[in-house]
């Protein structure tokens, strides 16, 4: 019977014992120049974001960069389930964030998707490679769940757009060397319509990057300033719009639910996390938090098995569409839930900075990131319960 | 690897849907709540029976279908969305491996509130005692009707005539103990006032027992129970291997987690079509944020419960060494994904979901029920915490 088939193919358990073991030795290998593992700085800080960078190009030398991609982009060409297995074993191994991740999970599928052969073969191979670091350029101080109210102009000139206005909560985008972003192109157009998705080195003259403090300490979160910014048609090889000018809308929302959306977080690190729960309820196990303990375990299996339940699907030809809305809920709520078990468990010493503080102040971003929880259940109950819109 | 279902399954499937949509709809499981005891309408039962249904666990050369738990989840959750009256986990999938074609078979594995225990033709009984399970005719068993809040389960407790011909192989003798309170065993003084009478209802299980696991909750009549041991008359010994009166519970356990998924999705989408057609302050109710997002959530907790079930189903086909963390993962989130639908749905519906006019309080009782029937949420958590060493 073909139903529900949970064993690996013989080739599948051979990818992740090479994953495994590369990362094993790769991981020691990074800990060892940078003067062991606790010397390692959180990746949104400056000196960790050049010590994750390191990691980057030793995943890339490795062709781990992009397990999924063609190899001619950097990949290996690696399938659906591939690349789930090697998220499971990165998050085993122990292996740092992706500080190159926004533009591998965020902009790649939409260039392998409207980009052109040129544009492919330019942007990809130097983003696996982690020499162009891009950053998402989407919301502006007005603009945040409603993204169709952007006003950042790019305003078509000789040659080129002039780009005036501002973006905003841009994850590491004081560390990035491009933006990828919404632009309105046609000055008559509002909300959704006129737009186009722009690609933009930060290096151009009129770009202003300015950091600015997140609760969690991170040091990337940037503004972004275009004062008459002039982007050249050919700033990039194969032109600086992704898809049609005018479609960014279509062009940004077409992926925003792909399998690739599903990249964003993978199950195998909130597996990872209950693990370390568990070792730090072990040191001293309190029974009043067992119950919530064991249910966020729970939750954690059952984001795996949902995930098994998704790729079958994908790889069966579906396309993920709103489903996304639910799985951006139940990851972004787990990943609150297992830290705030943490801090129960530090009892007092979770006031002391460490992992689990860090990890709880960060984990309290998931809800609002990546489209907030509340417009997640709009989507979920309209579109995949067809509740009226209005 | 393969998260999913065959042709072959989700014809079965469909088959099951199309006959409880004729022959189970809301009138028929409305009137197994109000038939007398031993008159519950068979129709539907013996269609099922005809497709083989409830042999499907059963050996083909013993007259089965010779399939595993993967082909019987989505039979069973349809089963649940037509909160099919009828015993269907316990005969198809507790009592048929063990007993072959069974007829309708009640038992007391899932709790001592027997479900169509006047109905079915046989029962399967639990003693604590020896640990066995029982085969015992339903004429030689005492049925005391109990008023549970779901009256289309049929409730009813059972104990023993002392003057039944003795059995081959006497089992022990059971003497109900005193509770606490100074009341005699059983909680029930009728019974307790016939001393010869055994009470076999009295036990819910090794592990079942409320009063044991709660925390201080417990009522008299929970310590009432699981006290003792039984002279069971005529009985057939079935099994006295803890082995496979675990795998027994197990399975219980698990069919009554894929009954749950389906009545919770019921219940999700009665609500859906409620507020989609309730039109107040000239619009839908359901265009309401407060109504989407918790009918989002009812059906994204819906959602991720299912895999965990199917999984469940897996672990059981295959005698996965992690069966026993894998069902009580599938009862826990299945039990409350199917309560949280049920609190949902009611509020959803306001007033009129509260009148026994609606059907809605049919698949509201029956979750209630089910959530408590072969080990509750917390139970099952607790055993979870065992299973992985927490």
């Amino acid at each position: 019977m073909t139903g529900l088939d949970l064993t690996w193919s013989p080739e599948e358990d051979a990818f992740r014992d090479e994953a495994r073991e590369w990362l094993e030795s790769s991981l020691a290998a990074w800990h060892a120049e940078h003067g062991g593992e606790d010397a390692i700085a959180s990746g949104d800080t400056r000196t960790g974001f050049a010590q994750h960078l390191d990691w980057e190009r030793r995943l890339h030398a490795g062709g781990w960069a992009a397990v999924s991609w063609p190899s001619e982009y950097g990949g290996r060409g690696a399938s659906l389930w591939e690349w789930l297995i090697f998220e499971e074993e990165y998050y085993r191994a122990g292996a740092p964030p992706r500080v190159t991740q926004n533009g591998i999970f965020l902009l790649a599928p939409t260039v392998f998707e409207f980009g052109t052969r040129d544009q492919q073969a330019h942007i990809l191979p130097r983003m696996a490679a982690a020499e162009d670091l891009w950053c998402q350029g989407w919301s502006e101080p007005g603009a945040g769940s409603d993204l169709a109210a952007i006003r950042c102009r790019a305003s078509r000139v000789d040659g080129g757009w002039r780009l005036d206005g501002q973006k905003t909560w841009t994850t590491r985008g004081a560390f990035c060397t491009h933006l990828f972003g919404l632009f309105r192109t046609d000055p008559e157009s509002e909300r959704h319509r006129g737009l186009s998705y722009l690609l933009v080195p930060l290096d151009t003259p009129g770009v202003t990057v300015r950091g600015f403090g997140r609760l969690d300490g991170d040091e990337g979160f940037a503004e972004v300033f275009f004062d008459g910014a002039f982007l050249a048609d050919d700033a990039l090889p194969g032109g600086v719009v992704l898809g049609e000018a005018g479609q960014g809308w279509s062009v940004a929302m077409a992926t925003t639910g792909s399998e690739r959306g599903l990249t964003l977080r993978s199950p195998g690190r909130f597996l990872a996390t209950a693990e370390r729960l568990f070792d730090l309820y072990r040191t001293d196990p309190q029974p009043r938090v067992r119950d919530r303990l064991v249910d966020a375990y729970i939750r954690a299996e059952a984001y795996h098995l949902y995930t098994l339940d998704t790729v079958t699907r994908l790889a069966g030809g579906a396309v993920m569409g709103a489903d996304s809305s639910i799985n951006k809920l139940w990851w972004s709520e787990l990943d609150v839930e297992l830290h705030e078990l943490a801090l129960d468990l530090l009892g007092p010493e979770a006031e002391v900075e460490g992992p689990w503080s860090k990890g709880w102040q960060f984990a309290l971003s998931g809800p609002i990131y990546a489209g907030t929880n509340e417009i997640q259940r709009n989507i979920a109950a309209e579109r995949l319960l067809g509740l009226p819109r209005k | 690897m393969h998260f999913g279902f065959d042709d072959d399954q989700l014809a079965f499937r469909d088959a099951v849907r199309a006959v409880l949509d004729k022959e189970c709809p809301p009138e028929a499981v409305r009137a197994a709540g109000s038939a007398s005891p031993g008159m519950l309408d068979r129709g539907v039962w013996d269609r099922l029976g005809a497709m083989g249904l409830l042999a499907m666990l059963v050996p083909e050369d013993r007259g089965g279908l010779g399939l595993d738990e993967r082909s019987l989840v989505l039979v069973l959750e349809e089963a649940g969305r037509a909160a099919l009256p009828h015993p269907l986990v316990d005969t198809a999938v507790v009592a048929a491996p063990l007993l072959g074609e069974a007829g309708m078979v009640a038992t007391n594995l899932g709790g001592p509130h027997l479900a169509c225990a006047a109905d079915a033709d046989r029962l399967l009984l639990h003693d604590p005692g020896d640990g066995g399970l029982h085969l015992v005719q339903r004429p030689d068993a005492v049925l005391t009707p109990v008023a549970t809040v779901d009256r289309t389960r049929r409730a009813a407790t059972v104990s023993w005539d002392p003057s039944s011909p003795a059995p081959a192989d006497p089992t022990s003798t059971w003497h109900p103990s005193p509770d606490p309170a100074g009341n005699p065993g059983a909680g029930d003084p009728a019974r307790a006032a016939d001393p010869g009478a055994g009470d076999l209802s009295s036990d819910p299980g090794e592990g079942f027992d409320a009063g044991a696991e709660d925390e201080g909750d417990a009522s008299d009549d929970d310590l009432a129970w699981g006290r003792g041991s039984w002279d069971l008359g005529a009985a057939t010994l079935v099994t006295d291997d803890p082995a496979a009166v675990e795998l027994a519970r197990d399975r219980g356990a698990w069919g009554t987690a894929a009954l749950l998924v389906g009545l919770g999705r019921r219940m999700v989408e009665l609500a859906v079509t409620h507020v989609s057609e309730r039109h107040q302050f000239g619009v839908p109710v359901g265009s309401f944020q407060a109504v989407k997002h918790q009918l989002a959530d009812a059906h994204k907790d819906l959602a991720f419960a299912r895999p965990v079930v199917h999984r469940a189903a897996h672990s059981l086909a295959t005698g996965a060494a992690t069966r026993g963390r894998d069902v009580s993962m599938a009862k826990a989130l299945a039990g409350d994904a199917a309560w949280r639908a049920g609190r949902v749905a009611l509020q959803c519906h306001g007033a009129i979901g509260y009148t026994v006019e609606h059907d809605l309080h049919l698949y509201l009782k029956r979750t209630w029920a089910l959530a408590k029937a072969y080990g509750d949420a917390g139970w099952h958590r607790d055993r979870v915490g065992r299973e992985i060493g927490i």
